[in-house]
């Protein structure tokens, strides 16, 4: 079902189509649009105004004035720069290893399985089947197989593959790990959805002119499914960046493992630092812009947004 | 296949016993097939009729059954097909969408390491004109482009047999005519061998040397596209290559020159030579533009065959000939094109006619009349229906 | 014939991947029959008492709390359905100033993080001085929703030819007549889809929901609480349950629609 949103990401932009100009567009634009102004626009806004509060004279924790504190992104950085450095290349990471695992699967079930449309769809079910079930207890389950006294950390330590005093849980690869399999979806699911779509004929093509089957795969599939790839990626990286569940202290993640989404939280709901959290929230928002404007440029295909 | 260098030379292709099955049907039974170098050959025939399959075996995009393949004599049935000294054109075109149309013509040159590929694709894209659009990408090209970009893209490598898979389906009559001198030219000047696969057979006569008439899988008939119009050994090939009015009847008597059948109640006369079946019940035939129209019953002519009388049921002009249907009791339909030498129809809708032709213009089938079809076979739609418009005409009078 | 390494890679591979994907699955809904204590880690024996008597422990607080998962999911589900397809058929039929610029706009909250959408949001009901409690999740998750509403039923509009709507209008329709006869039974596949998939993002949200919730607890906030001191098998027992529910209509839906692709192949 998440795959239908996916694959419109993807969707050959079919613009020459007659279009009417009418007040009628107005009347259904207008309640969308608005609601979004209120409720995405402006807690924006209101969020970068957070971030630059200053503490109220003799006032309570949590509470602030409006101001110019500029030094509060200063402070955030010098505080928690191996959070911000940890966020980015986890999610880097897991991206990398999502993308590793996703594009064989999803190129099998969207070229080698079109022969068979009940295997495609079953496997399809199979890739989104995760979606169905919590998204915490799913981790929360990874957690209790990597838990020290797991019959999978115990035989690792028994084959000697695993120190003795060795965790698994509370590790960066655990956090990596955990991210990497929450994430296979997003990244199977627009890779699914150019692969399907992918034209056999082309790779025939390439055969035909002279290509062994992996200069055709790197010079006609991988740049035909590039779409593909971008928009699994982006969904990946950017919720990953952002997460703060697998590197949770009660999750897959321990005190060194922390992520920005994790320091977020604990400002906001615990500490109630309200400007450290909305400096770290605006910080987080622009690298990801950044990186997400530039990758898009670099990989030409722009027409994804 | 040699890296860095073109084949020299057309070469033959050879077919060998080929069988293809694929879960549930057979596309190929049994084809034996021998191309000779730089000809160019046409495979005719209906949609799946295991035509095209035909053509990706011999391409390897397909692996045969059974059977072997031969390219200038070197066994290539185990390569895989980018190791083949075979290019195609795909009906597709199947042109690279993100790849411009040089980097399209360069492709094969470049995964051949031969030198100065991008001259190379230069000088392909100069021969079918359009190198000023060499920085385009093909969906900026129209349909009729992007068909010589993929003849570009294939005769750029200089291959020992091109294969061509309906290349010119897509196009508008004009340009198809265009294509059609191009491909001719193309192949007169380079040499190679051409495989051209379509179910088109105006373009398959216009074009080849030999065509080979496909059905089921088999190959029903093979020679120059004169010999198969004019003496079609079956009546699919009598029906797919132009139309033909087919009688079956047995053989009455036999001289040493010709035989004479029995059709319902009429004795046509067809030249032995020009009969593949001598005795028993046959099918015989004759083209429609070979009849002539009689308003009265013709005097007896041994050199002619004569049936009638017959009902004109419809007439229908088309510029340089009219084709009228001709209901006879007992005999079926018959279709007749008459050169419009002079101003107004020679027979009206309701009309008493009688037919006649050249003996020396009827051929005999080597179909079993049993199993054959009477008439339709793979005619265009208008035909059938209306033979059997006429056909229930003809059994409503005769209630 | 060649028996090669690369015909069985692949399908090998696949069914590894995906056998992967199932592990904590697999291990979610044994475990819902684990006859547990207060915490349901160690595997005490078989039972099938947690299902039968999911409401019972701790005066009910994981049902209270899936309870307001689905009140919230599905009041969610119906404005962010509603304001989103109203958006997709403007952006895709119609012209407008700034089209491009609307579409950016509604590509951005699925480009921006969770967390910073709920600190965002968080932020300014702070400074409005608005309680947390039901509806501050419902408005969150509206929100959230609308831009994947938008772009499932875009893609069904722009798949839809207009010349379906002309010969309505043609064979003397109405515009309303023509929308409710032509255009939203001919949408309404995209809008279900919408629907399910706005449900499933707002029934599993949990880091939004995090900072809007106040006192509030929805079922994944409910399990978040918990994993500190233990889930009972109670909560595993719901999600399995979903999990079924989910499977049997996707599948169903799934195999139908393979089913009918296969008939309509055959028929041509």
């Amino acid at each position: 079902m998440a795959f239908a949103a996916f694959s419109s990401t993807t969707a050959p932009s079919t613009d020459p189509v007659a279009r009417r100009r009418s007040p009628v567009a107005l009347f259904l634009l207008l309640p969308g649009i608005l609601y979004l102004v209120l409720f995405f626009l402006t807690p924006l806004v209101s969020l970068l105004l957070t971030s630059f509060q200053a503490p109220r004279e003799f006032g309570d924790i949590g509470q602030y004035d409006y101001a110019f504190r500029w030094q509060n992104y200063v402070e955030v950085v010098t505080t928690y720069w191996p959070h911000i450095v940890r966020s980015f290349s986890y999610a880097l990471a897991a991206t990398f290893f999502a993308l590793l695992i996703s594009y064989p699967l999803a190129y099998f079930i969207g070229v080698k399985a079109r022969k068979w449309p009940l295997l495609q769809s079953l496997m399809l079910v199979l890739v989104i089947a995760p979606f169905f079930i919590s998204f915490l207890l799913r981790t929360l389950a990874w957690k209790q197989l990597f838990a020290d006294e797991s019959f999978v950390v115990q035989s690792l330590k028994a084959l000697s593959l695993l120190g003795p005093e060795a965790h698994v849980t509370g590790t960066a690869f655990s956090v990596i790990f955990g991210l990497t399999y929450n994430f296979i979806p997003f990244m199977t699911l627009p890779l699914y959805t150019t692969l399907e779509r992918l034209d056999v004929r082309y790779l025939e093509a390439g055969s035909d002119l002279y290509a062994s089957p992996f200069q055709v795969f790197q010079k006609v599939t991988i740049p035909l499914s590039m779409p593909g790839i971008v928009a699994g990626t982006l969904l990946t990286f950017i919720p990953a960046a952002g997460d703060y569940i697998n590197a949770g202290r009660d999750f897959l993640g321990g005190t060194g493992t922390q992520m920005m989404g994790n320091v977020i939280e604990a400002n906001f709901l615990v500490l109630q630092n309200y400007p450290s959290a909305a400096a770290l929230s605006i910080i987080l928002m622009t690298v990801i812009l950044v990186i997400v404007s530039i990758y898009v440029k670099r990989s030409g295909t722009e027409e994804l947004l | 296949m040699a890296v860095g260098a073109f084949a020299d030379r057309g070469a033959d292709l050879e077919l060998v016993g080929i069988e293809k099955r694929f879960p549930g049907f057979t596309a190929i039974e049994n084809l034996h097939l021998t191309i000779p170098a730089g000809s160019f050959f046409a495979l005719l025939g209906p949609s799946g009729c295991g035509k095209t399959t035909t053509l990706r075996l011999v391409a390897g995009l397909e692996e045969p059954t059974s059977g072997r393949i031969l390219i200038g004599g070197e066994d290539v049935t185990d390569q895989k097909s980018f190791q083949r000294p075979v290019n195609t054109v795909f009906q597709s075109y199947a042109l690279f969408p993100h790849m411009t149309v040089l980097e399209n013509v360069a492709f094969g040159l470049r995964r051949r390491k031969i030198g100065d590929p991008v001259a190379k694709a230069h000088e392909a894209l100069l021969l079918v004109e359009l190198d000023h659009l060499a920085h385009r990408k093909p969906q900026q090209l129209s349909g009729g482009q992007q068909q010589r970009v993929a003849l570009a893209r294939a005769i750029v490598n200089r291959p020992a047999l091109l294969l061509l898979d309906e290349p010119l389906g897509a196009l508008d009559l004009k340009l198809r005519r265009q294509m059609q001198l191009e491909l001719k030219t193309i192949q007169e000047e380079v040499g190679l061998t051409f495989l051209h696969v379509t179910h088109d057979q105006e373009e398959a006569m216009t074009m080849a040397d030999t065509i080979a008439v496909m059905n089921k899988g088999r190959i029903e008939q093979m020679g120059e596209p004169q010999q198969l119009y004019e003496l079609p050994k079956t009546a699919f090939v009598a029906n797919f290559l132009g139309q033909s009015n087919l009688f079956t009847g047995p053989v009455v008597s036999t001289t040493s020159s010709a035989i004479a059948v029995d059709v319902f109640g009429q004795q046509i006369v067809v030249p032995l030579k020009r009969a593949h079946r001598v005795s028993g019940e046959v099918t015989i035939g004759v083209r429609p533009e070979k009849l002539t129209l009689h308003a009265d019953a013709p005097t007896h002519d041994s050199s002619r065959n004569v049936m009638g009388p017959g009902k004109v049921i419809d007439v229908s002009f088309s510029g340089v000939s009219t084709q009228y249907l001709v209901a006879v009791h007992g005999v079926g339909t018959l279709v007749v094109f008459a050169q419009n030498v002079a101003f107004g129809p020679a027979a009206q809708v309701g009309a008493e006619v009688w037919l006649s032709w050249n003996v020396d213009h009827g051929f005999g089938l080597d179909d079993d009349p049993a199993q054959a079809p009477r008439f339709e076979a793979d005619l265009d739609t208008r035909t059938i229906a209306q033979q059997r418009r006429s056909s229930l005409i003809t059994e409503l009078e005769e209630a | 014939m060649k028996l090669s390494l690369g015909k069985w890679l692949l399908p090998v591979y696949s069914s590894l991947a995906l056998l992967f994907l199932m592990i904590p699955i697999g291990y979610t809904f044994i475990y819902s029959f684990n006859d547990s204590l207060k915490s349901n880690i160690t595997w005490r024996g078989f039972t099938f008492d947690k299902w039968l008597n999911v409401c019972n422990v701790q005066n009910g607080a994981v049902c209270q709390a899936f309870g307001n998962s689905l009140i919230i999911g599905a009041i969610a589900t119906v404005v962010a359905t509603t304001l989103g397809t109203m958006i997709a058929i403007a952006i895709v039929r119609y012209r407008f100033k700034f089209r491009s610029q609307t579409s950016l706009f509604l590509f951005l909250p699925m480009a921006t993080p969770e967390v910073v959408l709920g600190a965002g949001l968080a932020a300014q009901f702070l400074s409005l001085g608005v309680p947390k409690d039901m509806l501050t999740i419902i408005l969150a998750h509206t929100m959230f929703c609308i831009s994947f509403v938008v772009v499932t039923v875009k893609a069904r509009v722009a798949s839809l030819d207009p010349a379906l709507e002309e010969a309505g209008r043609d064979l003397y329709g109405s515009a309303w007549q023509v929308f409710a006869r032509i255009t939203f039974p001919l949408l309404l596949p995209g809008i279900l889809a919408a629907a399910l998939l706005s449900f499933a993002l707002s029934f599993d949200d949990f880091i939004i929901t995090n900072f809007n919730s106040g006192a509030v607890t929805t079922f994944p906030k409910y399990i978040y609480i918990s994993a500190a001191r233990g889930i009972p098998a109670e909560a595993n027992v719901l999600a399995s349950a979903v999990f079924i529910l989910a499977l049997v209509v996707v599948v169903t839906v799934q195999v139908s629609g393979a089913a009918r692709a296969r008939r309509l192949a055959k028929m041509s």
